[in-house]
């Protein structure tokens, strides 16, 4: 048979899927432990052991300084700052996307700017950002915001054209106005293609996050990882990034699942 | 009076002619098919119908007044594709046509009906889905329709914007011949039942002939190359069909049953997935 004709049984798929993981986790203890055996003192691949250690020392006790466990307040300080920008992003997203995909004038209004402003590199702003609206919650807000806002408004404004013209030929012909054109026919339409889109733009929402709070921040994931590299703490870091990325991979499954639940014709329509 | 008047109309794109003088009248209660050759305007014509296009020249009045610049909920209208809302159910989309036309203030604001208003429509749209047969499927969403049902679907949303004429773009082009037959019989039915005045565009002779009042042919009279696109097609033929097709005759016709007639019309419906199991 050939190759592509061969496919994996359901439970062996399943395994499949874990063995780059185990890979990975294989390959990191054999080097962990060939480091540790020249030198019990290398900090750069710690032990399972010190990860636990450290888990235990940011997660589960209380700070002797601060008083507060600091993985929580971390987590908590990314998280509202991620949602805050991505609340942003979005409805500039639905405002912007249906108005210069819906509306010509606004189209020409509005579409050139937009690709223009989208090519702006976002963390070169960060400096014009910190000296501006300070150094705060502000200035992170805002550069994620400013970062995934373009992409996300020029992917709505796209999709809103592509909606077929008999679709709304046909809306007029039963009496709707611009308005209820957009409340019934293109939002329904567009808001589960949006979480398809927000769930892309996951990615570098954390990247533009972690930049900010490696710069400027008092709390947060970035800004831990920046600042316990100063003493090479590996068995902090490790587990901060796996942290991340768990969070960000949970995200992502929920946004999946908010999907097929609120827009249960979705996956049909997108598939025909 | 007539229903439609369309008085010297020409199409033209930059340099190329594609409608020429076009003078026609539509009486109300007509069903008239427009045929011709692929290229040669019809669904140009039929676009300016909906004002999905503007003439180049010349007006069209409807009940008198010259129709509006853009589509309005006085000429309806199914298209062989996309005609119905994919995010909403068969009831939802059938609703779309009074929501649209809400006469409250909320209703207006939010494109939809309310309170005893939306029973009414509620009432109105079941009755048009037992009309075009499906009721069994009115929670369904359109992909889980097969192509005839949710051409039907798309019928019955049009007749719920109670519209003064519709306008058919090849509706059933895309059908297999069972169930354009099935779909046949239910285009003869509603024309008849709910007195509607109705212009389709089809390429399928046969169709135009069985289904229709009167056909019209639009063809170019003179095609040659080297013309380069300055002579466009206009209306060659004007057929009104024999015998004479009035509501009463119809159900003599219907009576009939011919060779590419469908099986009788309490049965099953062959393009039912939702009965046979096919796409559930």
């Amino acid at each position: 048979m050939r190759l592509i004709n061969l496919r994996p049984p359901s439970g062996a798929g399943r395994l499949l899927a874990l063995l780059p993981f185990i890979f990975v986790a294989l390959a990191y203890l054999v080097g962990s432990s060939v480091r540790l055996a020249a030198n019990p003192s290398d900090k750069l691949l710690p032990a399972f052991a010190s990860f636990a250690d450290a888990i235990n020392r940011m997660a589960f006790t209380t700070d002797t300084r601060t008083g507060d466990v600091l993985m929580w307040v971390d987590t908590v300080a990314s998280l509202e700052r991620l949602f805050a920008g991505l609340a942003i992003a979005t409805l500039a997203a639905v405002v912007l996307g249906v108005a210069i995909g819906l509306v010509p004038y606004l189209r020409s209004l509005l579409g050139g700017f937009v690709a223009a402003f989208s090519m702006v590199p976002p963390l070169a702003i960060l400096p014009i950002l910190f000296i501006t609206v300070g150094l705060g919650e502000a200035a992170k807000i805002t550069l994620i915001a400013i970062g995934i806002a373009p992409p996300l408004v020029r992917d709505m404004a796209l999709r809103v054209a592509d909606i077929p013209r008999q679709q709304i030929v046909k809306a007029e012909t039963l009496g709707a106005s611009t308005w209820t054109i957009v409340l019934r026919l293109v939002l329904p339409q567009m808001l589960p293609r949006l979480l398809d889109s927000i769930r892309l733009q996951l990615g570098p929402a954390w990247l533009f996050l972690i930049a900010a709070e490696a710069i400027a921040a008092e709390a947060g994931l970035g800004y831990r990882i920046f600042l316990v590299r100063r003493y090479l703490a590996m068995d902090v870091i490790l587990p901060y990034v796996a942290w991340i990325t768990l969070l960000a991979f949970i995200m992502d499954v929920g946004l999946v699942a908010l999907q097929r639940r609120a827009f249960p014709w979705f996956a049909d329509a997108r598939a025909s | 009076m007539s229903l439609i008047s369309v008085r010297n109309v020409w199409k033209e794109y930059h340099d190329t002619v594609v409608l020429e003088q076009i003078n026609l009248t539509i009486e109300p209660r007509a069903f008239v098919a427009l045929v011709g050759p692929s290229g040669c305007g019809k669904t140009t014509f039929l676009k300016m119908l909906l004002s999905e296009e503007r003439p180049t020249r010349g007006v069209i009045e409807l009940e008198g007044k010259p129709i509006s610049p853009e589509p309005t909920a006085d000429r309806g209208v199914v298209f062989q594709r996309y005609s119905v809302f994919s995010h909403l159910t068969v009831l939802g989309n059938v609703l779309m046509g009074a929501d649209l036309q809400a006469k409250t203030g909320a209703g207006r604001f939010f494109g939809r009906t309310f309170g005893r208003e939306r029973a009414a429509a509620v009432e109105d749209a079941r009755a048009l889905i037992s009309a075009v047969g499906l009721s069994h499927a009115e929670q369904k969403y359109p992909t889980q329709l097969s192509g005839g049902m949710q051409q039907r679907l798309a019928l019955a949303q049009a007749l719920m914007g109670k519209p003064k004429v519709l306008l058919l773009d090849e509706p059933f082009g895309a059908l297999d011949a069972g169930i354009r037959a099935d779909i046949h019989v239910l285009m003869r039915k509603l024309w008849n039942d709910r007195a509607l005045t109705v212009v389709m565009v089809t390429h399928d002779l046969s169709e135009a002939f069985s289904l229709a009042t009167r056909v019209i042919a639009f063809e170019r009279r003179r095609n040659e190359p080297t013309d380069g696109g300055r002579y466009g097609a206009t209306i060659t033929k004007d057929y009104d069909v024999w015998p004479k097709r009035t509501p009463a005759a119809l159900d003599a016709i219907l009576s009939l049953s011919g060779r590419d007639d469908p099986q009788p019309a309490h049965a099953t419906r062959r393009d039912d997935p939702a009965e046979t199991g096919v796409a559930s």
